[in-house]
């Protein structure tokens, strides 16, 4: 309380306060909107006007997209997609980054910009070679299609980040393991990669919602309703069923609960994860 | 001996790394120029035909429909959420009261799937059973609500409202952290030269800030040019092509109407403008890399 009153000093703060409570409850409109029209029926919307006093509350839209909208495939199989993508991307970007931090050596300035360059571009000039590709290698409608490109794409990002990080480690330590006599390899693995985790922790919880909300790849490369993740799956929910709101609303809060959780309890590493690259 | 191990070892731990990234995203990169200059249905090999598929751009309507509608999303992105976001950044750099909601509510609609977030508004949007029209009516502003989505020109705007909803948070993060990384001392010194809030905001703050300034522009022009989730949820680029934008006109191309060089020729114009704002992203970095 003590901080209120410090902050309401001034008539200005007040009514900045004021705006700022107005703005966020519109920002929060469309979540309350659908919490709200989740547990409704349409027929009791449409009849009874949306701002009205609903008849009955009911979970079952919930069930009819879980069990008739087919989300209870769709979800896992965004996990299956999800994570195998997020392990690997991990693994090979802290090695690239390991090297390009850690040795001078021909080409390294070449290979560092060539990895932040390419997380810009815009996907649309991956399109059909990826697809292609992906065809050619016999994984076109698998889930590795998709994990490898999650995988190699990410590869960017997740390199320029965690390569700015490790420039920041002290190299006195480095140097001491070195004339213990650790290989290059346990030095990465056991020293470098724990002492990098912070940046690691916060790169993969913003790549985990990346992919796991990824849906422009997930139409490209697969095809069987029975491998899309959740994404396509909520946009074949929405061909299913047309007008009932309801159900398609209650689907895309289901869809969106991994990530939301994730936010939640990981808040702090998703924003870190955001401005490591903006500011130094 | 060992000197040559020394070196050879930074190629060991690049290597994977660099032959997925080369040949899932260089390589492709350079494999669309080359299908851009050639007639290709997707299953027969791919015919050289020139640049013909660039003269076919110039004077086809929807590319150009879709090329504006880019940039009108581009001019929403650099203005509205920048202005936005930088606000809310000022006003909870300091303790506010409840800061944390304020923050999270802000931030949450970018932890959303787009898929999820163009469902959820398309609701709003519906035009008898949705929010807005409900409200409008009911205020008494209007009789009957427009279709959002299916009126021509309101559909692109519609989507853009959605797309700045998530973008303000991003933008928000951003200038957040480029606040606290401004030295106090330096707003103090400012005050005590007698500038006013608003001159220290214009002549202190804002050049501080352009380092983040840089990064955010980048950013939102990218994002524009990558548009696509919103768009095909919510319209598929109608009615009458009039929300189309770049990305999804490609995807019309190649995967419904099997005109796959076609298609590349539009990913290379998408290529060629953004570019530009890599190559300012790359310059920026390169300020850093001299400075460390």
């Amino acid at each position: 309380m003590k901080n209120a009153q410090a902050y309401f000093k001034s008539p200005w703060r007040v009514l900045i306060f004021i705006v700022l409570v107005l703005a966020t409850l519109i920002w929060l409109v469309p979540i309350m909107t659908s919490l709200v029209t989740s547990i409704r029926t349409f027929n009791d919307i449409l009849y009874r006007g949306f701002i009205s006093w609903p008849e009955e509350i009911t979970l079952g839209n919930f069930k009819t997209a879980w069990e008739r909208g087919g989300l209870s495939r769709y979800l896992p199989n965004s996990f299956i997609i999800t994570i195998p993508s997020l392990l690997l991307t991990m693994l090979f970007s802290s090695m690239g980054a390991y090297a390009l931090a850690r040795f001078n050596f021909r080409g390294n300035r070449l290979i560092f910009f060539t990895f932040v360059g390419g997380m810009l571009l815009p996907f649309q000039v991956l399109m059909l070679p990826v697809f292609k590709l992906t065809d050619f290698l016999g994984l076109y409608d698998t889930y590795w299609g998709l994990i490898f490109f999650h995988t190699a794409f990410q590869l960017g990002f997740c390199s320029f980040m965690l390569r700015n990080y490790m420039r920041t480690v002290p190299g006195e330590i480095l140097e001491a393991a070195r004339i213990d006599g650790c290989s290059e390899f346990r030095i990465w693995w056991r020293i470098m990669l724990p002492l990098t985790l912070p940046a690691i922790a916060a790169v993969a919880t913003l790549e985990f919602t990346w992919i796991f909300n990824d849906y422009l790849w997930a139409i490209i490369l697969l095809r069987s309703e029975k491998l899309k993740p959740i994404t396509a799956g909520l946009a074949s929910l929405q061909g299913q069923f047309v007008t009932d709101w309801p159900v398609i609303v209650a689907g895309a809060l289901l869809g969106t609960l991994p990530t939301l959780l994730v936010f939640l309890f990981l808040q702090r590493y998703f924003i870190e994860g955001l401005t490591l690259g903006a500011t130094k | 001996m060992v000197r040559l191990r020394r070196n050879f070892l930074p190629y060991l731990f690049l290597a994977i790394p660099i032959i997925i990234y080369l040949v899932w995203v260089i390589g492709p990169m350079f494999y669309t120029f080359y299908l851009s200059l050639t007639n290709w249905d997707g299953l027969s090999s791919p015919q050289f035909i020139g640049f013909r598929n660039y003269e076919r751009l110039f004077t086809d309507r929807v590319f150009f429909l879709s090329l504006t509608n880019n940039m009108k999303w581009l001019a929403s992105f650099v203005t509205v959420p920048v202005v936005l976001g930088l606000a809310l950044a000022m006003i909870l750099n300091r303790a506010v009261p409840g800061e944390k909601f304020f923050k999270m509510s802000f931030y949450m609609p970018m932890v959303l799937a787009m898929v999820v977030s163009g469902l959820i508004w398309g609701w709003l949007y519906h035009p008898r059973g949705g929010l807005i029209n409900n409200v409008l009516v009911g205020l008494g502003i209007v009789e009957k609500g427009p279709g959002w989505l299916s009126d021509r020109a309101l559909a692109l705007w519609s989507i853009i409202i959605v797309a700045i909803w998530r973008q303000v948070g991003y933008v928000m993060v951003l200038y957040l952290a480029g606040l606290k990384s401004i030295n106090p001392e330096f707003l103090e010194a400012a005050k005590i030269d007698g500038a006013n809030d608003w001159q220290v905001f214009q002549k202190v703050l804002l050049p501080l800030l352009m380092p983040v300034s840089v990064i955010v522009l980048v950013i939102s022009v990218i994002d524009s040019l990558r548009a696509f989730d919103l768009v095909s949820v919510m319209t598929r680029g109608g009615p009458a092509n009039s929300s189309s934008v770049l990305a999804n006109y490609m995807y019309i191309q190649a995967f419904n109407n099997y005109r796959m060089g076609y298609a590349a020729s539009i990913a290379v114009i998408l290529f060629l403008i953004s570019l530009v704002f890599i190559f300012i992203y790359l310059w920026r970095v390169m300020q850093d890399e001299l400075e460390y």
